[in-house]
């Protein structure tokens, strides 16, 4: 049995949620077993992960768990695991899921890979690949042991619709008291959190200054996109520190990633390089970023961007 | 307090990645390796500050060949009292983990404190079987952490924003950007470090149950198409037409 633990944020699911119970369902047809997803703490709607291949779901709804702790929440998953005998549990590699993963192996004393973006294989030893030294090369691992973890990278996959809801079975699992205290919980409300992000609008230092921001704001509200920056821009506090992208920022791989007045160093490269589609607007035709890019436009970013973001907009409109 | 903050060796940043064996090993040929800079920059100048003000020991410890020594040398000459370097080859993430958390048990570290990831395997997975083996808080990605007393207020980024979580020591902690600033040795703590204990101690027993098998280079990407700044029709009908992602 492959068990999937599917994330929720005050009651819905995230969207990597979907995609880990997918991963789960083809990861277990992979193995000729089920697929169970389990939600934690209350959730609206938890019969819908039967659409995306979960063959059952299981809630531990006890309010406590609205709080995240990985300890508790590694005591419950791994109780769940045991109950229902499955040997695979797949998280998703958010900073909750980064959290989970290798404390669920070490508990389980599990072969773990975090991060994989690609479907296991499965021709008498269980192999799966994930990105390593920062999108600079791909390796492939193989988990000899019976009980494995796996984590999986945002965006890697996406989840189809294959079966209707499944029924939803409350489990009593005990919920062990928690030692920390979640005190606050600050995060922007009503866009798309960037590890999550199919479109991205980034932009950095060619910028010049905070104030110039309202045309990146304006292409990211045309596009429905979420904004992200290079990271000098947000050391001197140009943009929030959570937008920072790059090797010491977040790593992100969505469809779409748009960077303005950003030169492309290697440790920005890093965190974006995994992106499908990658379009850079700076007027040095010597950037490094164009040589990772797919379309490049070489012009002032103050003159460039307004002539997009029209025609953006006629697009949309049309 | 007694802290322990866990290092790894990296190949530097902007090292060139290749593979030799039709792809089975990292070729080292070249290779300049580092400090993984989440350890150096942010857990371990933390830990020094919290001894700084507070009293107390900071341990480092390494999981590793004895080739590791000149960059647990560079530890102790940022100002680590100690060192350990349990004598095995990194195998795996939980392998590492067990080798750390058996020290660890015996030492009853305050704190243990980790960078939020290495950057070659860009696992993140370390920290936490560390928390799990020694049946501690995992507090991951702490950008802030304040004490006062034996509890932590610490601030860690999630999607999107931050967390805010407090909990009494003992814990187990991984540093982001944020959490300290960089340090760089000078001449008086590279001299001391030579005198300061690196003691080297054997490995624990440990399955090895998830091994890299091969490695491959991404598909290279086609030459960049560059589009006229005057016509950005021109980029939003190939974004539509031919890349398909609006
Ligand atoms: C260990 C380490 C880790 C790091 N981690 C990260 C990281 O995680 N993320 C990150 O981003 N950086 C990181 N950096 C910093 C990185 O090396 C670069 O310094 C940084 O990415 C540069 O930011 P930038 O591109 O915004 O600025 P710059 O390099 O200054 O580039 C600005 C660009 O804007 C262009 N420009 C200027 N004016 C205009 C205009 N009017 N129109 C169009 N284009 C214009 C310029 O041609 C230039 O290419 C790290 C560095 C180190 C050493
Ligand atoms: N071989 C090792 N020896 C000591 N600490 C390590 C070792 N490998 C990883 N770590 C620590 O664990 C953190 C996370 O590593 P990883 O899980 O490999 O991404 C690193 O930032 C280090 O602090």
């Amino acid at each position: 049995m492959v068990l999937v633990f599917a994330e929720s944020q005050k009651g819905e699911f995230k969207k990597a949620a979907m995609e880990a119970v997918y991963y789960g369902h083809k990861t277990a047809e992979i193995l000729g077993t089920e697929c169970a997803a389990l939600t934690l703490g209350p959730v609206n709607n938890a019969a819908v992960l039967g659409q995306y291949g979960a063959n059952k779901v299981y809630n531990v709804g006890d309010d406590s768990l609205a709080q995240f702790d990985s300890q508790v929440y590694t005591a419950v998953i791994a109780a769940v695991a045991d109950q229902i005998g499955a040997n695979v549990v797949i998280v998703s590699h958010s900073s909750t899921g980064k959290s989970l993963q290798g404390r669920l192996a070490a508990k389980l004393d599990a072969g773990s890979v975090s991060g994989v973006n690609h479907l296991p294989t499965n021709d008498g030893s269980f192999k799966v690949k994930k990105n390593v030294f920062s999108g600079k090369a791909i390796a492939e691992y193989e988990i000899s042991s019976d009980k494995k973890v796996l984590s999986l990278m945002g965006n890697s996959l996406k989840p189809e619709a294959v079966g209707s809801d499944a029924t939803v079975e409350s489990l009593a699992v005990e919920v062990p008291a928690s030692r920390i205290k979640v005190k606050e919980v600050n995060t922007v409300e009503g866009t798309v959190p960037l590890p999550e992000a199919e479109l991205v609008v980034s932009a950095g230092r060619g910028m010049k200054g905070p104030e110039n921001w309202g045309i990146i704001d304006e292409m990211a509200e045309i596009l429905n996109a979420t904004t992200a920056c290079s990271r000098p821009v947000a050391d001197v506090g140009w943009r929030p520190h959570h937008e920072h992208v790059g090797q010491t920022g977040i790593a992100i791989r969505p469809n779409l990633y748009i960077a303005v007045g950003i030169s492309g160093a290697i440790q920005h490269l890093a965190g974006v390089n995994s992106s499908k589609t990658i379009v850079v607007i700076n007027k040095d035709p010597e950037a490094p970023f164009f040589k990772a890019a797919d379309y490049g436009v070489v012009g002032d970013l103050f003159d460039v961007v307004p002539r997009l973001n029209e025609a953006l907009r006629n697009f949309k409109n049309s | 307090m007694k802290l322990l903050v866990c290092v790894s060796k990296t190949p530097d940043t902007t090292t060139k990645i290749a593979f030799t064996d039709g792809g089975a090993q990292l070729d080292t040929n070249g290779v300049q390796y580092i400090m993984n800079p989440y350890d150096e920059w942010y857990a371990l100048v933390r830990a020094l500050e919290l001894k700084e003000a507070a009293g107390g020991t900071v341990t480092i410890i390494n999981v590793g060949p004895a080739a590791n020594d000149q960059v647990i040398r560079k530890g102790l000459a940022i100002g680590a009292d100690e060192a350990v370097r349990i004598d095995a080859d990194p195998k795996s993430a939980l392998y590492v983990a067990k080798q750390i958390a058996a020290y660890a048990q015996k030492e009853n570290f305050d704190m243990v404190l980790l960078g939020k990831e290495s950057i070659d395997y860009n696992g993140s997975e370390v920290g936490a079987m560390i928390a799990e083996l020694l049946d501690q808080p995992f507090i991951s990605y702490a950008s802030k952490m304040e004490i006062s007393g034996n509890t932590a207020t610490i601030s860690r980024d999630i999607e999107g924003g931050t967390e805010i979580v407090e909990l009494d020591t003992p814990f187990v902690l991984s540093a982001s950007k944020g959490l300290a600033e960089q340090r760089i040795p000078n001449m008086r703590g590279i001299m001391m470090a030579k005198r300061k204990p690196l003691k080297v101690e054997a490995a624990v027993e440990a399955p090895d149950m998830s091994t890299t098998v091969g490695f491959e280079l991404p598909p290279a990407k086609s030459a960049v198409k560059l589009v006229d700044p005057e016509d950005m029709n021109e980029l939003v009908r190939l974004l539509h037409e031919e890349a398909k992602v609006i």
